[in-house]
């Protein structure tokens, strides 16, 4: 549903981005994961028309975005970084004005306007000044804008950021309850956030892509490596060198409190080395299993993994 | 044609949604009646004197004393308060980032810049209509000429609609609106002013900042000649600044 090909962006001599390759999947929810800068709102703005790319192809429901704008932004529905609002505008007024000029055909209107609230939870402030509501609202506004038109693709930039934790709960349940017939493609830079909504993911650091995979595949080359970490009350540095004993144990390193114990596939000497922790009393504060997390720090600080 | 009503329709909700809109018609009017009725009252004086001796009281015209003087001081005035109607249009958008909703919805730049113009051309229309009912209060008590008064209003809407060109374009240059409307005031001043520095000069030199100041064409308008090379100017001035604005809000997407 969406495709991209060599994409590249300069602003003047600033590379936002480079070379951007990657695919999503029709009916998917993926994510488009990178630190701050990475080149996220770049890469969005450039699929959703807003600015043109330097180089390279990116075409969205089978358009092209640079020779067929105009029918990739009636297919698409986007929520930028900074939520587009006008503050003097009632929310009914606001999405009624996004309706029209997002062509939605006269008679369709009431009913797009009525579904996109009901969609997103707005029907309590439907008739009040969006500088009024709070933030937790807006960014439903900034959501109900993008569905108003039915789009088949939704690019959601930073859809979470800046809400209380139990918003961002709801935010991420409205996006899950989205998934079906459209295509969504969300930026964050928070990898709970991929590993809870999403089913793939594009990750890219200083607008290089560092690897675009379904979470499941992501997941199971997280296992291959298999291991876990130990943080220890007392004495990592001689642990490390006593786990490595235990049978099954290929290496070990400590770092400040923490032990990192990698062990051969199919081995799980974790019995082992909770009765060594305790028969020398180091004192177990945490034994965590390696994570996507860390193949995420991995990816992101080091070289590329496709 | 519909994409630029949508476009506008917004844009005056917005007046109205804030004290913008109320706040311009209301001082405009406080100041056309200001100008209207001190006009009035002295040419009321004049005319009693002038009663006395039927010679001058044929010379003296309602028309020309208080129609054009007053649309003469209007013009002022719009030059510095008519920035104020079209200073949010651009820079707003793009303080708030809801530029990035208009450039990513299927209309164009033009429909965008289309329908901003018209809905400050019909806040300017609306404010001249509602002056107008001073005006009729002199039909009741004398006979003033219809077409001259016509012309003039005429003349007001077409600067008001240049300055208004002018407005636009300095709004989309910038996302701070004081930038914008401080900026805008002063080009307007300069233009307006540009027939003071043709006194000084002669031959071509003059007949260019002539042909180029506001202040020729709406003269001749205000005395009531209707002239196709007046309306041109200013039209041709507005499609000019219009023209720039266009250019600089898609040629700012592709740096």
């Amino acid at each position: 549903m969406i495709e991209v090909q060599d994409l590249t962006k300069k602003y003047g001599q600033l590379t936002a981005i480079k070379d951007l390759t990657f695919k999503v999947e029709k009916g998917l929810i993926w994510g488009l994961l990178g630190p701050n800068a990475a080149g996220k709102t770049t890469t969005m703005r450039i699929l959703t028309g807003y600015i043109p790319a330097t180089d390279g192809r990116a075409t969205v429901a089978g358009y092209d975005v640079f020779e067929q704008p105009n029918e990739v932004k009636r297919a698409i529905g986007y929520l930028p970084e900074v939520v587009p609002l006008y503050p003097d505008m009632t929310v009914a007024a606001f999405l009624r004005f996004v309706a029209e000029i997002k062509q939605v055909p006269k008679a369709k209107r009431a009913a797009a306007i009525d579904r996109a609230v009901k969609a997103t939870g707005l029907e309590s402030v439907r008739g009040r000044l969006i500088k009024n509501i709070s933030r937790g609202f807006k960014q439903r506004v900034g959501i109900a804008q993008a569905l108003l038109h039915d789009p088949q693709v939704l690019i959601l930039d930073e859809p979470t950021i800046g809400l209380d934790p139990a918003q961002i709960v709801e935010i991420r349940e409205l996006i899950k309850s989205l998934r079906g017939e459209r295509t969504i493609l969300l930026s964050t830079h928070i990898l709970p956030e991929v590993t809870q909504t999403c089913d793939g993911v594009v990750i890219i650091n200083e607008g290089r892509l560092m690897a675009c995979a379904s979470l499941a595949s992501l997941t199971s080359s997280v296992a291959h490596g298999d291991g876990v970490f130990i943080r220890l009350r007392r004495g990592a540095p001689e642990a490390a060198t006593l786990f490595r004993q235990v049978p099954g144990v290929e290496k070990t390193a400590a770092e400040g409190d923490t032990v990192r114990v990698d062990w051969a596939r199919g081995q799980d000497p974790r019995d082992a080395l909770t009765r060594l922790v305790v028969e020398k009393g180091l004192g177990l504060l945490e034994l965590r299993p390696f994570g996507i997390e860390d193949l995420y720090l991995k990816i992101v600080s080091g070289g590329s993994e496709q | 044609m519909k994409n630029i009503w949508f476009i506008t329709k917004k844009e005056l909700g917005l007046y109205f949604g804030s004290p913008v809109g109320y706040v311009v018609f209301a001082i405009f009017l406080f100041i056309w009646g200001y100008f209207f009725t001190g006009i009035l009252r002295w040419f009321n004086d004049q005319a009693l004197q002038m009663a006395q001796n039927p010679y001058y009281a044929q010379q003296i015209n309602i028309n020309q004393v208080v129609f054009s003087s007053t649309f003469h001081n209007i013009t002022i005035f719009f030059l510095l308060l008519l920035p104020a109607l079209t200073m949010r249009l651009f820079a707003e958008e793009k303080k708030l980032g809801t530029e990035e909703l208009l450039y990513t919805s299927p209309i164009t730049a033009s429909q965008i810049l289309l329908g901003k113009y018209l809905a400050s051309l019909i806040m300017l229309a609306v404010m001249l209509v509602l002056s107008a009912i001073a005006c009729l209060f002199t039909f009741f008590y004398g006979n003033p000429e219809v077409a001259p008064l016509l012309l003039g209003y005429l003349g007001l809407f077409l600067i008001g609609a240049a300055f208004m060109a002018v407005g636009l374009f300095f709004s989309s240059l910038s996302e701070n609106q004081v930038v914008a409307v401080i900026l805008a005031m002063g080009a307007n001043l300069l233009i307006y002013i540009l027939s003071w520095s043709a006194y000084s000069a002669s031959g071509l030199r003059a007949s260019v900042l002539n042909y180029l100041s506001f202040l020729q064409h709406f003269d001749e308008l205000v005395r009531g000649i209707l002239d196709t090379k007046d309306i041109v100017y200013f039209l041709s001035f507005s499609f000019f600044w219009l023209f720039l604005t266009h250019s600089w809000i898609q040629s700012r997407r592709w740096r």
